[in-house]
């Protein structure tokens, strides 16, 4: 056990990278994604175009490839925030087309009537969103954009390749160090990524509650 | 009250709407029958504007139909609306069913909507569930809050499309109880439906529909007893068969 004992605060360091990681990726995500979601289902032809086509591209590259641009190629046309920024930007972007696709989903399992019944009173179309769509979207979009972030945050060891010395990373080079111990290094670093994933799993279970609460 | 000219409509290449002309005196009760697929929830539908048409004119309480925006949230307000499927709001109880409305689209005090909630609750029978969500009611149940939903807004017409098809026989009668006892004081209604028991007992005026177009109105006895033209006399023989 002498990995664990001689380099816990490394590898807590690492975690700490993690969630950096995980937090700033997951930001971008989450406002672009949303934005995104809105254009989407918006009555504008354009901005549901502009949001097909982003949804497109960047759900359907591989997120090692997107690292890669965001990498060694914007800082080559002299858009580099810094390997971390830039590394999060890929991850933020490739997340963001996912949480636009949950958001949607949970738009359209809100069924057509509730939105005619809304309109049918009298109310405008934002009143409709705010008060019967968007509350009844919500419940819906929280389990998949978890299923989302839970995804983001495996994700987020894609960045041990690039040099940034998140949780895998340190794992690696513990390895080095202590081949003979490999498995409980293995199992101890898991232990850190499950951790965080039940985290997030309760957060939304919470966010549920709260809302099937409310609408009582 | 209700006054079409001239409507045309078309989804894609069908044409639904074939030139309707159509009027509803204040105080009226019109029925509007017919075969599936024939127009009659798109005629239903275009009143409020859930659905827009192509051509001609409807007015309401002699306003021409606003296109879009504030002008047609209002009016839409004015005409009330129940669905073949409820439509209740799922995340609000059966009080805040009936008060959203009023609160929010009227501007009413939380407390005043919710005194005349109860009242129209304990009106069409369900007052002991306020409290419930729309998902414990019976479907019975249900179409009678949203009923009182739509009455809630104090509506100047309203419209039914086959308010009780989606129901098991023992609450069709429940729906229409209450719908007879808002003909007798005096609302005007256009109700889709085939329950000819309903058109007889409050109906002032039949109308049939085929394929888009209007092609029969009369009074229901007449209607129903001696129609005048082939498809109503056809579509009459199917329906009575069961
Ligand atoms: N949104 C839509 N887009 C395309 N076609 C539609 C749409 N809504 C209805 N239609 C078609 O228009 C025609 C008339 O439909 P409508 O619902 O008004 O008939 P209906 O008389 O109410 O029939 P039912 O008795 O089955 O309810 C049908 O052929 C239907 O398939
Ligand atoms: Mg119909």
């Amino acid at each position: 056990m002498d990995w664990l004992t001689d380099n816990w605060l490394s590898i807590l360091r690492g975690f700490g990278e993690t969630l950096k990681l995980l937090g700033l990726s997951g930001a971008i995500a989450l406002v672009l994604g949303t934005l995104v979601a809105l254009a989407r289902v918006s009555p504008v032809p354009i901005l549901r175009g502009v949001a097909i086509g982003f949804v497109t591209i960047f759900r359907n590259t591989p997120l090692l490839v997107l690292i890669l641009i965001t990498y060694y190629g914007l800082p080559e046309v002299g858009i580099d925030f810094g390997f971390f920024i830039n590394i999060s930007l890929a991850m933020g972007f490739y997340t963001a087309s996912f949480v636009t696709e949950a958001i949607r989903s949970g738009f359209n399992g809100v069924p057509l009537g509730q939105a005619e019944a809304a309109r049918a009173i009298g109310m405008p179309f934002t009143q409709s969103m705010s008060q019967v769509v968007l509350p009844q979207a919500f419940r819906l979009v929280v389990p998949p954009l978890a299923s989302v972030f839970i995804a983001l945050t495996k994700n987020t060891s894609l960045a041990a390749t690039f040099g940034v010395a998140e949780a895998t990373y340190r794992m690696r080079g513990l390895f080095n160090d202590y081949a003979s111990q490999m498995i409980f290094i293995f199992l101890g670093i898991a232990l850190g990524y499950i951790l965080i994933v039940a985290v997030i799993s309760w957060i939304a279970t919470a966010f549920e509650r709260r809302f099937a609460v409310n609408a009582r | 009250m209700v006054s079409m000219r001239g409507v045309q409509k078309w989804f894609g290449r069908l044409h639904v709407l074939q030139d309707i002309d159509f009027d509803v005196a204040s105080g009226e009760v019109v029925v509007v029958i017919g075969p599936s697929g024939s127009g009659k929830s798109t005629l239903c539908r275009t009143i409020n504007r859930l659905e827009t048409i192509d051509e001609g004119t409807i007015e309401i309480d002699g306003k021409i139909l606003p296109e879009e925006g504030k002008a047609l949230a209002g009016l839409r307000a004015d005409v009330g609306m129940v669905f073949q499927s409820f439509n209740l709001f799922a995340h609000k109880t059966v009080l805040e069913n009936v008060t959203l409305g009023p609160i929010k689209v009227r501007g009413q005090k939380k407390s005043d909507a919710e005194q005349r909630a109860h009242e129209l609750l304990e009106r069409v029978g369900v007052a002991n569930q306020a409290s419930k969500l729309p998902a414990q009611l019976s479907g019975g149940q249900q179409q009678r809050v949203a009923i009182a939903r739509a009455l809630a807004m104090e509506p100047k017409v309203m419209l039914f499309d086959e308010p009780t098809s989606a129901l098991d026989p023992e609450m069709i009668k429940e729906v229409l109880d209450t719908m007879v006892d808002l003909a007798e004081r005096g609302m005007t209604m256009i109700v889709v439906t085939h329950e000819m028991g309903f058109a007889r007992t409050a109906a002032n005026r039949v109308v049939f529909m085929s394929d888009g177009r209007i092609v029969e109105e009369n009074a229901p006895e007449e209607f129903f007893t001696d129609p005048k033209s082939d498809r109503a006399k056809d579509f009459l023989g199917k329906i009575l068969k069961h």
